[in-house]
């Protein structure tokens, strides 16, 4: 509770500096612009928390948002060639296999077999995948759909490795944040723009910069997705067996608890939401370049939700507290970009530099609080 | 050449020592026996420098010394070798023997004289007889050869005294022999050696003389013509025992009898004494062996309403046996009967649903989540029951965890205290608590009380047998052998993870358990 006041604190605090000395930001646009940040980088920021929470980490957001909004470029201005469809073939390939190997055995099949038996639809679906999508148009929901579940597939990859084969969190998502990056400069050597069509502008209108009540539809989505999260974090039983996970996984596993299962869940939610950044942000910014579409987001997320009382060892965080940390950047690059004195070449510095005193300040209050 | 006279230790809530003395002179060898927790690890974690005594005098070649590090104690001489090997698996063997004292050219730009260590290492290695390149990794040796290095590396800082702490627990028949042949030769060239070690035979072997420890107090000597296994395990157990453990619900609980006269050395049964063939078998493990087990498979049962100890020395396998049959272990072979069905645990979650339960050695690592909350706590392995279509019930979970504070009697200040600030007998309550919504048919305690103050204790033990009384079946490990002898129909002794033998209360005492749980045969007690 203390730390979700201190957030509050923070985010008042620098609000009121910006509002303080800088008229222009006190605009009603401006205040819509600020909404729209904070929709685009709430969504990953909570995703990661909520991993946090369940004592993960994953470096490699950034880089699929960037590869996500990249796949989205390419399937909504034209037919992806066939080399394009490989990666997603594949992973939409891997998903029927699981899909299948968690199904088949729920009628009485034995699990070897399914998953014997599950590489049949596997490899039809990346067939499938592969004969249908080049040189064919998709429509921008289905495309949303095959990015959704390519991004949680990737999800599902990072879990499995570090469950099954116990590999660092920290690693996995090193290499997936390399990865990822590289595979969306393979798959278009420049920037891609939104396409002018009505469907995209409608498509665009509705996720993205329509407004209810003055408040942007991103911001709306975001506050859905926190709320959905919210629910699961402190509502159910998997988001009491996450806190577990985070504080004390041997605890957890002597309860009875299938921890490698919600570990990847976590992992997969994280993912999953990347990859809905992702698709915002080409909405948002009407453009992708490959090279830094999402760059640093991963830290930039990581950073909201240490600053939203995410403690990185696991077991501590809110989503109240993850969506006001989130709010902090979008003020913090404001009060750079406005303020002469500083100027945005200092952004990286006041960040780190925020995060720092809040750690500090977070660490003394603990103390003082142990001492009393 | 070494005295220790009157030392003393407490730890929070613990005297480890209390008045302890001994000594050791040249080329003698010492062993040190007594039961888990009797003060030998911390007597030679005095004598090594790493504890400092609360009271007490030691004296070097006669002078009064006192150690304030284990630099100290080794620049005089005295060097600790831990059970737990502190060797760098990644440098090599002349890197490990030197770690600390390296030859250094050139001050502070510390250039290695590689060369001359090398030499120096191989004629450390001889002395030790390990025919072995120094400049091989440790991590490629075997255990004994490793603990050959760490004799090497005792003698590179010219130990005096050398104090080995179990050192054959991880050694091969082979080895060990070869590790009391070097003895030999250390006691020879005028090294005093301390030898701590559960295993009464192999002191027999090695010891010019034996000194046993019992409840941090000195309990006897034995001279090499008198050391024998039956007096080493006489010296070892036989304590006043302080309290009386009485089941109460052993045959409508009026007159049990005593379970150990004041020696300890009797342990008595009436008639009013349970007579547990009469419930049915609850468990039954049948030849199992499990991941990290012993070769020969372990089989025994327990009745409803029984209560068997499962004794033992550290490191027996018992916390092991009892990790396997809750699924934390894969099986290898054998199988485990619930109410004579035969049951698969591969997982916790399987051992829950079949109602086998446990409560874990390491309440902190492993029985609580210290963060969370009391009510979180015990809700933990029952959100099943307290959620409906995956969303937790709050009021069904705090209702639920005020009725088993009230039953368990669990001192807290609130439902939402973190567990980690609570003491540690609240503490066990809770790890027992969690279980017993869940209508237990077998409750494996692991040390259900260490760590907890009297009171607890004996709410815990009225607890059980209540529980028994219920019909549960509980297997109760416990090191604590006024505990085992207390609260036991039957004990399971096990020997370095094998089923070392059975004791029916007739035939309890503490000499029973010691001789087996320390190698002894079984035919020979009977």
């Amino acid at each position: 509770m203390t730390r979700l006041l201190g957030v509050l604190l923070m985010v008042l605090i620098v609000y009121a500096v910006l509002m303080g000395s800088f008229p222009p930001a006190r605009s009603l646009h401006n205040h819509q612009t600020l909404a729209e940040r904070l929709g685009y980088y709430g969504i990953p920021t909570l995703g990661v928390g909520v991993l946090i929470v369940a004592g993960g980490i994953d470096l490699s957001i950034g880089s699929l948002l960037g590869l996500v909004a990249v796949y989205f470029g390419l399937l909504l201005s034209g037919p992806l060639s066939a080399r394009q469809t490989v990666p997603l073939a594949l992973c939409l390939g891997l998903d029927g296999v699981l899909l299948g190997s968690a199904l088949l055995p729920a009628i009485g099949i034995s699990r070897r077999i399914a998953v014997l038996l599950s590489l049949l639809p596997g490899a039809a679906l990346t067939w499938a995948c592969h004969l249908y999508l080049p040189g064919q148009r998709v429509p921008p929901w289905v495309a949303m759909l095959m990015l959704l579940a390519f991004a949680s597939q990737i999800g599902l990859f990072h879990g499995l490795l570090i469950t099954r084969l116990h590999l660092q969190p920290f690693l996995v998502t090193l290499c997936g944040l390399f990865m990822y990056r590289g595979l969306a400069r393979w798959l278009s050597p420049g920037a891609l723009a939104l396409p002018s069509d009505p469907h995209t502008a409608a498509l665009r209108a509705l996720l993205v910069s329509d407004r209810l009540l003055g408040f942007p539809h991103i911001l709306l989505w975001m506050a859905l997705v926190a709320l959905l999260l919210a629910v699961l974090l402190h509502g159910s039983v998997y988001g009491r067996y996450w806190y577990a996970i985070g504080n004390n996984e041997q605890a957890a596993r002597y309860a009875g608890i299938a921890t490698d299962r919600h570990k990847i869940a976590a992992y997969v939610i994280c993912s999953t939401l990347a990859g809905l950044g992702g698709l915002l942000f080409f909405l948002m910014y009407r453009n992708a370049t490959p090279s830094s579409a999402g760059s640093l987001l991963e830290l930039y997320a990581i950073t909201g939700a240490v600053l939203g009382g995410c403690n990185l060892r696991g077991g501590e965080g809110t989503i109240p507290g993850i969506v006001l940390g989130a709010a902090v950047l979008p003020l913090l690059q404001q009060i750079c970009t406005y303020n002469a004195d500083i100027g945005s070449d200092l952004e990286y510095t006041v960040i780190g530099g925020a995060l720092l005193l809040a750690t500090i300040a977070n660490e003394v209050v603990t103390r003082w609080s142990k001492h009393r | 050449m070494l005295q220790a006279r009157g030392i003393r230790k407490a730890f929070p809530g613990v005297q480890a020592l209390d008045g302890v003395s001994l000594s050791v002179s040249a080329g003698e060898v010492l062993a040190i026996i007594g039961e888990n927790g009797a003060g030998k690890s911390t007597l030679m974690k005095i004598l090594a420098g790493i504890h400092a005594p609360d009271a007490g005098e030691m004296l070097l070649d006669n002078e009064p010394v006192r150690f304030s590090s284990v630099a100290e104690a080794m620049a005089r001489g005295i060097v600790l070798i831990h059970q737990e090997l502190n060797l760098a698996d990644n440098l090599s063997v002349a890197a490990n023997l030197f770690l600390g004292n390296e030859e250094i050219r050139g001050g502070l730009l510390g250039w290695l004289e590689r060369r001359s260590m090398n030499d120096r290492a191989r004629r450390l290695l001889e002395r030790v007889g390990l025919e072995v390149a120094p400049h091989r990794l440790v991590g490629e040796l075997p255990p004994g050869q490793r603990q050959m290095v760490e004799i090497a590396r005792a003698l590179a800082r010219k130990a005096r005294i050398l104090i080995m702490d179990e050192p054959t627990s991880s050694l091969t028949q082979r080895e060990t022999e070869r590790l009391f042949e070097v003895i030999a030769e250390l006691r020879l060239s005028g090294v005093a050696v301390v030898y701590i070690s559960h295993r009464l035979m192999e002191v027999q072997a090695v010891a010019d003389r034996v000194v046993a420890l019992r409840d941090g107090r000195n309990s006897g000597e034995l001279a090499r013509e008198e050391i024998s296994h039956r007096r080493m395990v006489e010296l070892m157990v036989g304590r006043d025992l302080k309290q009386f453990f009485r089941r109460g619900h052993a045959a409508g609980g009026s007159s049990v009898p005593p379970v150990a006269d004041v020696t300890g050395i009797v342990a008595e049964t009436g008639a009013a004494s349970i007579r547990p063939e009469e419930h049915p078998i609850r468990l039954e493990v049948r030849d199992l062996c499990y991941q990290g087990g012993p070769q020969t498979p372990i089989s025994f049962a327990v009745r409803g309403g029984e209560i068997v100890g499962m004794a033992g020395l550290v490191g027996a396998g018992r916390t092991e046996l009892a990790e396997a049959l809750f699924g934390l272990r894969p099986l290898v072979c054998g199988e485990v009967r619930l109410d004579g069905r035969p049951v698969s645990i591969r997982s916790p979650g399987d051992a829950i649903a079949a109602g086998l339960l446990l409560t874990p050695e390491d309440r902190r690592q492993h029985g609580l989540v210290l963060e969370e909350s009391v009510q979180h706590n015990l809700g933990l392995p029952n959100l099943d029951r307290n959620s409906r279509l995956g969303l937790v019930l709050p009021r069904r979970e705090s209702e639920m965890a005020q009725q088993l504070c009230q039953r368990l009697r669990v001192r807290t200040p609130r439902l939402s205290q973190p567990v980690g600030l609570l003491s540690g007998g609240t503490q066990q309550k809770i790890v027992l608590g969690k279980w017993l919504v869940r209508q237990p048919r077998v409750l494996i305690l692991d040390e259900p009380t260490r760590g907890v103050d009297v009171g607890a204790k004996s709410e815990i033990y009225a607890l059980m047998d209540e529980w028994a009384a219920a019909g549960i079946a509980i297997v109760m490990i416990s090191s604590d052998l006024e505990e085992v002898l207390g609260m036991s129909d039957r004990v399971l002794v096990l020997h370095e993870g094998r089923l070392a033998g059975e004791l029916p209360r007739a035939a309890l005492s503490e000499q029973a358990i010691m001789h087996l749980a320390t190698g002894g045969s079984e035919e020979r007690e009977a």
